[in-house]
Order: C-alpha cells, then sequence, then structure tokens
C-alpha cells in the first residue's frame, strides 16, 4: 500500500506555512499532522494530495501553557504527551482522560490533539471531551486569526468550520476549577474507537449542580450535546439518583435517522447506550466533584 | 547526491535525508511517498519490523523514533529525518540479549514470531511509562499489536518477567 505520488513541503513556522499554501493555491493541499488518519486514507486513495504540508515542526504549534481560567494546548501536542503533561491533567481531566483512551501506545505517541479536532471523525474522544469541557478554538489563515467557539466548531461528519485554507493553532480549554469530570467509553471491539463515548463536566455549589455538560461521541455523525441530561441536571442534588433521573432524558433532541448503525451496533443499541453511558458518565463525574 | 533542480524547480517528490538507526547514520534519497517501514527494511536492510496489516493495526513494524515506539507503516520515512530509530536489532548488546529478548525466550513468548520484535518494541515503551505493571495494564499496553499464535499469555508473562530483571537492573541488582 503505498500513497500516489505528492510533494512534502516542511514548515517551520506559520508564516512559513501561509507561503507555501499561497505558492500552491492551485493544487490539491493536505496538511499532516500525526498522520494517523491521513497516511491510512492517502495509501488506500481516499485522499491523493499533490501537496503535503507537514506542521510539526512549527513551534507554534506546540506547549501546554496554563491561564487563569484556561489551559492552551497546541494543536501539535500529542496525545501520550497531553495525558502525561501535569497541567492539562489538573485543568482539563475530561479531555486528558479521553486522549489516554485514543487507539494504542503507539498512535498516541504519535496523533495530535490538533489534527484529532480538525478531522472530526463521527467516533473519537477528544471531539466529545471538548464539546463537554467547553473550549475556544484558535484558527489562523492567510488573512489572519479567528477563534471559533467548540459548540460551532462540530458541523458534519468530518466536517468543521475551519476553512480550506485555515488551521487549529491552540486548543484553549475552560479549567475545570472546583467542578466535577469524567470520559467514559464503550470501544468497539475491533477497532477501538467509540461506539459510545460521553463526557460529562459539572459543577456543584452546596451540593446542587448548578452547570452541567454532556455530550457524546459515536452517537450521531459528529459529536453532539445531549442538552435534555444538562437541562435535567442542572438544579439537581449531585447524587447518583439525579444521574440516574436525568439520563432518561438523553435521547430528547436526538432523532432515529440521526443514529449511526453499523456491522457492531444497530441503531437501536446504540440508543441504549446513549441514556446508560449517559447515567454511567454522569455519576462518574459526580463522585468527582470535589467533597 | 541527487539533483536538487529538475526543470529549474526544485524537486520536492524526492528527499536527502538522514536517519540514525541503532547508532549507525545512514544517508540516502527517498520519495516522499516512501513510509519508514519499507525504507528501513528495503533500502537499509533492517528487517526485523515486519509488514503485517500496513495500515497502523497489527503492531508488526513498530519501531522506536527517538525513543517512543511507533508504526512504521504509519510514518513517511522523510518525516523521520534526523530522527534516532531503534528497531529490535538495535537491543542485544554485545552478543548478549536484551532482558526483554532472554524473557520473550524464557517465558515462550512466541510462537511464529512475526510479530515479536513489534510486541517488544511497544513493550519497553509501556515499561518505561509503567515499571511495575498489572497483568491487565499489560495487556491494554499492547493493545496495538496483534498476536495470531500464541494467545498472549505467554507474551504477558514475557512482559511481566522484563518488568522484574529491569526493575532489578535499575536498583543495583543483577538481572
Amino acid at each position: 500500500m503505498y500513497p500516489s505520488r505528492f510533494d512534502y513541503y516542511q514548515a517551520t513556522t506559520l508564516s512559513e506555512l501561509f507561503d507555501l499554501i499561497s505558492e500552491h493555491g492551485e493544487e490539491m493541499i493536505e496538511f499532516l499532522a500525526g498522520g494517523h488518519s491521513l497516511l491510512p486514507m492517502m495509501k488506500t486513495g481516499l485522499a491523493s494530495p499533490d501537496i503535503l504540508i507537514d506542521l510539526n515542526n512549527i513551534e507554534e504549534l506546540h506547549g501546554v501553557e496554563q491561564n487563569e481560567t484556561t489551559t492552551c494546548i497546541g494543536a501539535m501536542e500529542r496525545y501520550s504527551d497531553i495525558s502525561r503533561n501535569n497541567i492539562a491533567k489538573t485543568n482539563c481531566p475530561v479531555l486528558t482522560e479521553a486522549v489516554s483512551l485514543v487507539g494504542d501506545i503507539q498512535v498516541r505517541n504519535r496523533g495530535t490533539l490538533g489534527g484529532n479536532i480538525a478531522h472530526n471523525d463521527p467516533a473519537s474522544d477528544p471531539p466529545a471531551a471538548i464539546l463537554a469541557s467547553q473550549a475556544t478554538l484558535h484558527v489562523h489563515g492567510p488573512s489572519g486569526k479567528r477563534t471559533i467557539k467548540e459548540d460551532d466548531f462540530f458541523t458534519g461528519l468530518y466536517e468543521t468550520s475551519l476553512e480550506d485554507d485555515e488551521i487549529l493553532t491552540k486548543i484553549e480549554i475552560q479549567n475545570i476549577g472546583n467542578g466535577g469530570g469524567a470520559y467514559l467509553k464503550k470501544p468497539s471491539p475491533s477497532s477501538g474507537y467509540a461506539m459510545i463515548g460521553t463526557a460529562v463536566v459539572l459543577h456543584s455549589t452546596d451540593g446542587i449542580i448548578d452547570t452541567a455538560r454532556v455530550a457524546v461521541i459515536g452517537a450521531v455523525d459528529h459529536a453532539t450535546r445531549l442538552t435534555g441530561v444538562e437541562d435535567a441536571l442542572v438544579g439537581s442534588p449531585a447524587t447518583h439518583e439525579s444521574a440516574i433521573s436525568a439520563a432518561e432524558h438523553a435521547l430528547e433532541g436526538i432523532e432515529d435517522y440521526m443514529v449511526m448503525e453499523d456491522l457492531q451496533a444497530s441503531a437501536e443499541y446504540r440508543e441504549h447506550l446513549i441514556g446508560v453511558y449517559a447515567k454511567r458518565a454522569t455519576m462518574a463525574a459526580i463522585d468527582n466533584l470535589p467533597k | 547526491m541527487f539533483s536538487e533542480y529538475i526543470y529549474g524547480e526544485k524537486n520536492m517528490s524526492e528527499h536527502d535525508i538522514t536517519l540514525t538507526v541503532n547508532n549507525t547514520e545512514h544517508k540516502l534519497v527517498i520519495e516522499s511517498r516512501r513510509l519508514l517501514i519499507h525504507t528501513l527494511r528495503d533500502e537499509l536492510g533492517y528487517t526485523g519490523p515486519n509488514v503485517g496489516c500496513e495500515s497502523s493495526l497489527c503492531g508488526a513494524c513498530t519501531v522506536h523514533l527517538n525513543g517512543s515506539a511507533v508504526k512504521s507503516c504509519t510514518i513517511l520515512a522523510v518525516q523521520a529525518n534526523n530522527a534516532d530509530i531503534t528497531t529490535v536489532e538495535g537491543l542485544a548488546q554485545h552478543g548478549t540479549l536484551h532482558p526483554i529478548q532472554s524473557s520473550f525466550q524464557e517465558e515462550h513468548g512466541l510462537q511464529c514470531g512475526y510479530c515479536t520484535p513489534g510486541m517488544m518494541m511497544t513493550a519497553l515503551d509501556f515499561l518505561k511509562h509503567h515499571p511495575d505493571p498489572s497483568r491487565d495494564e499489560i495487556r491494554e499496553g499492547l493493545e496495538g499489536n496483534l498476536c495470531r499464535c500464541t494467545g498472549y499469555h505467554n507474551i504477558v508473562n514475557a512482559v511481566e518477567s522484563t518488568a522484574k530483571k529491569l526493575a532489578e537492573i535499575s536498583s543495583g541488582g543483577s538481572a
């Protein structure tokens, strides 16, 4: 399995990258991050770029930085580095849990958070964690910078609100602070991708939940929030009973036709799992609230 | 050296690269689309890493790239330019088997042996971060490496025994 021929360029700065993009504007360009989705697609002919631009050595896309209320993770940070990073583990535990469950050791040693989010696979763990944690996605294109909120970023099957000539530079995640969170998944027994993956971030005051974010991946064609569960949790006591009754609202807003179906799980079974994992992940998040 | 310029334009479909494999430096010219596994095996003769699925599922091609286990079928050779690569051939030192090699032998951790180089390279990366693993953790750590002979049981034994040997070595005892 060989990819078809292409020209390979390595950008070391963002300005070099945008020079390359404008120089090759007429050709089919792909950006290479960790490569663990793109290279398999190139080997099977699903992608055949004329130009491959490697983003791994762009200094501006690296680093993990803690701010007052957020943590910034460079788009080219790899899963294995993020899952071992103490700043990230403290401030965005739901995301670090999700990235530690992607693929296997070798995949996590190469795959990047930015590549994952920009690719927006419907069954990959990080997008659910991003939606639940809340994040500002920093984007850079030839005409400058802009930011996109997490709720506006994942738009469809492998679709995001990134333009073709834009790249994700950093992911600025809301610190969990005194909240509690969890990411739980039921992996496909063969591929390890999420049959269902559910991320929850809660905050409470005096034992009453006052904010709740619940997001699921693997259910419909992109990561999506379970707003019925969120609404049921807010104002409820931070107890397992609340998780059980809130999970009854898991399918609100999710129509039957939207639910994915494959050899391993029918839509009906996935709908069942959406409820089960909403319940379990919420219980785990409640357990993780500071006592 | 190959010509960098064809028809007056820099040719970016071929690259001069330097790979340091098991401490030996190699300079070569490769196509952009050349995968690291094929460069290691076909250009440089390191046939320890095997070609299994070629789709980053089986782990038979696992090598260390700058100290981390990676599937060399899913990395372009040009991406490894200037990197340090260790293949299974680089584990034994001066004719003495690495502890993980002797453990696989003692515990019968292989039958046909095709997956073994990849198993060892992944297990060593895993043990670096989990020096005292449980059997479940070992199984989880090796989820990216498939074996179709052993049923994994003896592989888990071999990794467990390697962990003990490495712990003895690092505490100054004899392995």
